[in-house]
């Protein structure tokens, strides 16, 4: 399995080739409470990096998306329509949210699990 | 994501003067994800806001109350004191029932809002913890000096269990005689408590007042016996859940101090005939010209839920804010409440509502958007 990767602003993402999969921690989905919808972009759509490109919508707030990466989006993840919950249950499993095509290198200031943990406390 | 929203609710960033109930320990062993909520450190929930909530409204949840504020009133002019800082009639209820109350200023901006509890030996107030040093400092101010007013929050735990199988769950007998809004010392799993028939969920349920070191006893037996029925602990993410769909007001939210009685939609619980109080002459005068704003309900679709501040158009140019907002997991869509001009909208009336930067579509719906068991206990009690 590849190596999980991790923004500061809570995002995580796996490289499998030229494709990123990418969601968001666990951290935050527990930070977030129950998430109840997300706004997501049409597949095809280009990202840079640290563009926001999403909203996702917890009982408690509205947070934004932003992408860990550049590239175009290859897949949106469709279950999460009908399943919102599954960003809570399975943050990193069914609950990913894009896959994005990479273009360019990956960016310099993505994180390692320990690095990542100490800026989510835990 | 954005950091802002997560860092601050991060746990190392959390005041070291924040309180903990008699059951914060009960609270993390059960997975609590704890907050700060108005300085004490409350669980936002457990497992999941919608499974707490849905016990809530299918079976019953129990909630760590222990936050809000306990005084106790005692001297031979505690009834005349109360009467002239609260706007209901206490004259209306007797020894061992309680009462939705509103404590108002003299411009009729409400202080706080809160239940009379009418004892034996004394009288018994539940305010909202954000509100207990002011308001024991506003009922010190215009008490008589042979009224005394004791603070007991801190020696008194406070729980509740709510929904439709409250009375079935509770280990206690007799309440099936206990109405709705009344209270009688009893035992409930073997310790000696205050059972009141009061909740803030729109169901049918319990708010047991225990001494702070046997409530975790009771905490557990109640959870271990009601388990196998659907009874969960349930965090503050489904109360705020379950009192929005009931309609059930929040203060700081919903009104404050800018906000008189008539505006929020609590003018039933003012009494203007029982005879002079804090306030009264403001809030005669907005019955009698109507009050310029009102409290509405609205829905919205899937995903658009309207957060507290959002603005609400309608046509002709009249506008308000939404006050609560939030995703109702039993109805299945966003609902809010909103403080809007007058002449308000009607229920029906289509209004637009500001949601993530944009206008999102809404309803104006009836109040309140759920009415749950409460209603049951009600119609027992008048019987």
């Amino acid at each position: 399995m590849a190596e999980r990767r991790y923004t500061k602003s809570h995002e995580w993402l796996t490289v499998d080739g030229k494709t990123a999969t990418v969601g968001i921690t666990d951290f935050a989905q527990s930070q977030l409470g129950d998430v109840v919808f997300l706004e997501l972009p049409a597949p095809g759509r280009k990202l840079s990096v640290h563009e926001s490109f999403g909203v996702v919508e917890s009982v408690k707030a509205a947070s934004d998306l932003y992408s860990p990466v550049a590239g175009r989006i290859a897949a949106v993840n469709d279950k999460l329509a009908a399943h919102p919950e599954l960003i809570n249950s399975d943050p990193y499993g069914d609950g990913w949210i894009l896959k994005v095509e990479l273009a360019g290198e990956l960016p310099a200031d993505l994180m390692d699990e320990a690095a990542y943990k100490k800026v989510a406390g835990a | 994501m954005a950091s802002t929203t997560l860092t601050t609710s991060a746990p190392n960033l959390k005041s070291s003067e924040i309180r903990r109930t008699p059951l914060y320990d009960r609270h993390v062993a059960l997975g609590g994800r704890m907050v700060d909520f108005g300085g004490w450190d409350l669980p936002q929930q457990y497992t999941s806001i919608r499974d707490e909530h849905l016990a809530v409204r299918k079976a019953a949840g129990l909630f760590d109350v222990s936050h809000m504020g306990r005084f106790r009133v005692t001297g031979s002019d505690s009834f005349d004191f109360l009467q002239g800082v609260v706007t209901n009639d206490l004259g209306r209820i007797k020894s061992g029932t309680a009462q939705y109350n509103l404590l108002c200023k003299d411009d009729g901006g409400i202080v706080d809002d809160l239940i009379v509890y009418w004892g034996d030996e004394a009288f018994f107030i539940v305010v909202n913890a954000s509100n207990r040093e002011k308001d024991l400092a506003w009922m010190q101010d215009h008490a008589p000096t042979r009224v005394q007013i004791e603070d007991q929050t801190f020696e008194l735990a406070l729980i509740a269990l709510q929904g439709p199988k409250a009375e079935e769950l509770m280990p206690s007998r007799g309440l099936q005689d206990l109405p709705y809004f009344g209270f009688r010392t009893g035992e409930v799993a073997g310790v000696a408590g205050m059972i009141s028939r009061t909740g803030y969920t729109g169901e049918d349920g319990f708010e047991i007042f225990l001494p702070s070191d046997r409530v975790g006893e009771v905490w557990d037996a109640i959870l271990e016996q009601g388990g196998p029925s659907g009874v969960l602990p349930a965090g503050l993410g489904a109360r705020d859940a379950a009192r929005l769909e009931a309609a059930l007001r929040l203060y700081g939210n919903d009104m404050d101090e800018s906000v008189n009685p008539y505006e929020a939609g609590l003018g039933w619980a003012v009494k203007l005939d029982k005879g002079e109080f804090v306030g009264r002459g403001a809030i005669a005068k907005v019955r009698q010209d109507g009050p310029r704003r009102t409290l509405i309900g609205i829905k919205t679709k899937p995903g658009d839920i309207p957060r507290h501040g959002a603005v609400v158009r309608g046509d002709a140019g009249r506008s308000g804010l939404v006050t609560s907002g939030t995703h109702s997991f039993f109805l299945g869509h966003p609902i809010a409440l909103a403080m809007v001009e007058v002449p308000s909208f009607r229920v029906g009336d289509k209004v637009a509502v500001e949601v993530r930067g944009r206008e999102a579509e809404a309803e104006v719906v009836k109040l309140p958007f759920y009415r749950g068991s409460a209603r049951s206990a009600v119609a027992a009690a008048k019987s």
